[in-house]
């Protein structure tokens, strides 16, 4: 069982969030061709080791956040808002 | 007559050292003779083999794929001078992990006659190999529950039948004849009725690894057990050969075929690929009497079961859902597998549950796998099989084979290129777009 720190609520057990993925993933500018949408849409780096991903707090504060977290250990070193970096 | 042969045995101290060479051919004759004579005729199932400087075909992975890819390569396709290199031993990976499920019940056409022929290959899969794989056909029963499923399952029987692949729908009296610990009027999703393959059922995992392990071997084939691939060495656009925790080993061609890992194998060439790795949990109950001849899925949760020739009824369900690269699970789903196990047949409520355990996989970004070259040129790729990848295994291994060989695709699995997300031709089984955590 994760236990993720919510910014707002705290730490919660990960029963009250939806994962949303891959938060390395940025939307490139609209004229940046096909190349680079499609490594936008489908290709990941999917890191074995530390991994910043994000998360909805659907059964809390309906809030999105981020948090970095280690895909081997499930150890989560950082956690943040939308607009945190 | 269910013979089952162990193809390791421990050697014995104090006789003479036998030669591990060639297994022999496994009968019932010689299971027989052995009986009579003390087991002392049986030698190792495939050669250890230690590595060589260089082959023509690295395949990097022992599993199902893997060693069906090499076997196939030198029984199908002549070409013996292969090495598969495992990290660990033979049989521990995903190959192990899996609920042993075969079937081919699919909608894209496409898909329904890859693994149509899958299916079709593990029909005669045992006298190919000479290996019992214990390939028993006892169905597949998929249940509804409303009557828009129940049109989503005609129509992928419709397009099953079209395409000459065995499918029937039960009604409610036919499901609770075939099985009868079903709770078809439980209050939340009463059971309206049933979707079956009767060419669909189970096969021994382990012995499917062992058995294409030693039917590689016998053809030529070098299987190097604890040899861990750490780098994949280039020329230019061009791949040479590949670093290892025993030496660099050059090739002329590489095949990676080490699904829930083929992002890090792939980096390791530079490129990225379309594809999470999230980890899937499989569950064992204490044996009980033969209770459960079909495997059965449930329709209103992810759950599919089915028992064991031991007993125990092997069950499980969703992936955990957020990327993991740990091979085990957490509580949250076995949980939720356990409640969609009690509301569909709440007589398992009565059981332990023996065993839990957890395999790694490779999600591709449309739910479908990968067997295709890669813009390096000499690299192979098979992986992204979601977790589909058991029943794939023969199929997997044959087109992956065909085209280390020939050089282009096979025509079964042509449609499962690398290009085909750029191109907008994804191969979308279930119809949600790109979340490989949403399948």
């Amino acid at each position: 069982m994760l236990r993720i720190p919510c910014p707002w609520c705290g730490e919660r057990d990960e029963i009250e969030f939806r994962y949303r993925g891959d938060a390395s993933v940025a939307r490139p500018a609209q004229d940046a061709g096909i190349d680079a949408f499609t490594a936008f849409v489908y290709e990941r780096e999917n890191r074995c080791g530390w991994h910043r991903e994000w998360w909805l707090h659907v059964g809390g504060c309906h809030q999105l956040l981020w948090i970095e977290r280690h895909t081997l250990t499930h150890e989560i070193r950082a956690a943040g808002g939308p607009g945190d970096t | 007559m269910m013979t089952r042969l162990m193809p390791i045995l421990p050697k014995r101290s104090g006789g003479s050292q036998r030669k591990a060479a060639a297994s022999g051919r496994y009968s019932g004759w010689r299971l027989l003779l052995e009986g009579l004579t003390g087991q002392r005729g049986w030698s190792h199932a495939w050669r250890k083999a230690a590595p060589r400087p260089g082959y023509r075909v690295v395949i990097v992975g022992g599993g199902g794929h893997g060693l069906a890819t090499a076997y196939y390569l030198a029984a199908e396709f002549g070409i013996t001078d292969v090495a598969v290199l495992e990290r660990g031993p033979i049989g521990l990976g995903n190959v192990g992990r899996n609920t042993t499920i075969v079937r081919s019940n699919y909608f894209q056409p496409d898909n329904v006659r890859f693994y149509d022929y899958s299916l079709k290959l593990w029909e005669g899969l045992e006298k190919t190999l000479n290996f019992n794989t214990m390939v028993s056909q006892r169905g597949t029963l998929n249940l509804f529950h409303t009557e828009a499923q129940r049109d989503l399952f005609v129509r992928r029987a419709n397009m099953m039948r079209q395409l000459g692949v065995d499918a029937e729908a039960l009604d409610r009296q036919s499901v609770r004849d075939l099985v009868p610990l079903v709770d078809l009027d439980n209050g939340r999703y009463p059971v309206l009725g049933g979707f079956l393959q009767r060419r669909g059922g189970t096969v021994r995992h382990d012995a499917v690894a062992w058995g294409y392990a030693r039917a590689a071997s016998n053809a030529g084939v070098d299987i190097v057990e604890h040899c861990e691939v750490t780098g994949i060495q280039r020329a230019g656009s061009r791949v040479t050969g590949v670093e290892t925790t025993r030496g660099p080993i050059a090739a002329d061609t590489v095949c990676l075929a080490v699904a829930g890992h083929s992002s890090r194998l792939a980096a390791m060439a530079g490129l990225r690929l379309p594809i999470e790795t999230h980890v899937l949990q499989a569950f064992v109950t204490e044996s009980i009497k033969p209770t459960l001849d079909v495997v059965m899925t449930y329709g209103a949760g992810h759950f599919y079961i089915s028992q064991s020739d031991k007993g125990g009824l092997v069950y499980g369900g969703a992936i955990d859902g957020y990327n993991t690269y740990a091979q085990r699970g957490t509580l949250p789903m076995a949980e939720e597998v356990a409640a969609a196990a009690m509301t569909v047949m709440p007589g398992l409520a009565r059981l332990k549950v023996l065993r839990q355990w957890g395999g790694v996989m490779d999600m591709s970004m449309d739910g479908s796998p990968i067997i295709s070259k890669t813009p390096v040129d000499g690299l192979i790729l098979n992986g992204g099989w979601c977790y589909g990848g058991f029943k794939a295994i023969p199929a997997g291994g044959m087109t992956t084979a065909h085209l280390i060989a020939r050089e282009t695709a096979h025509p079964l699995a042509a449609h499962l290129n690398l290009e085909r997300f750029a191109a907008g031709r994804t191969v979308d089984e279930r119809g949600v777009g790109p979340f490989p955590y949403a399948h």
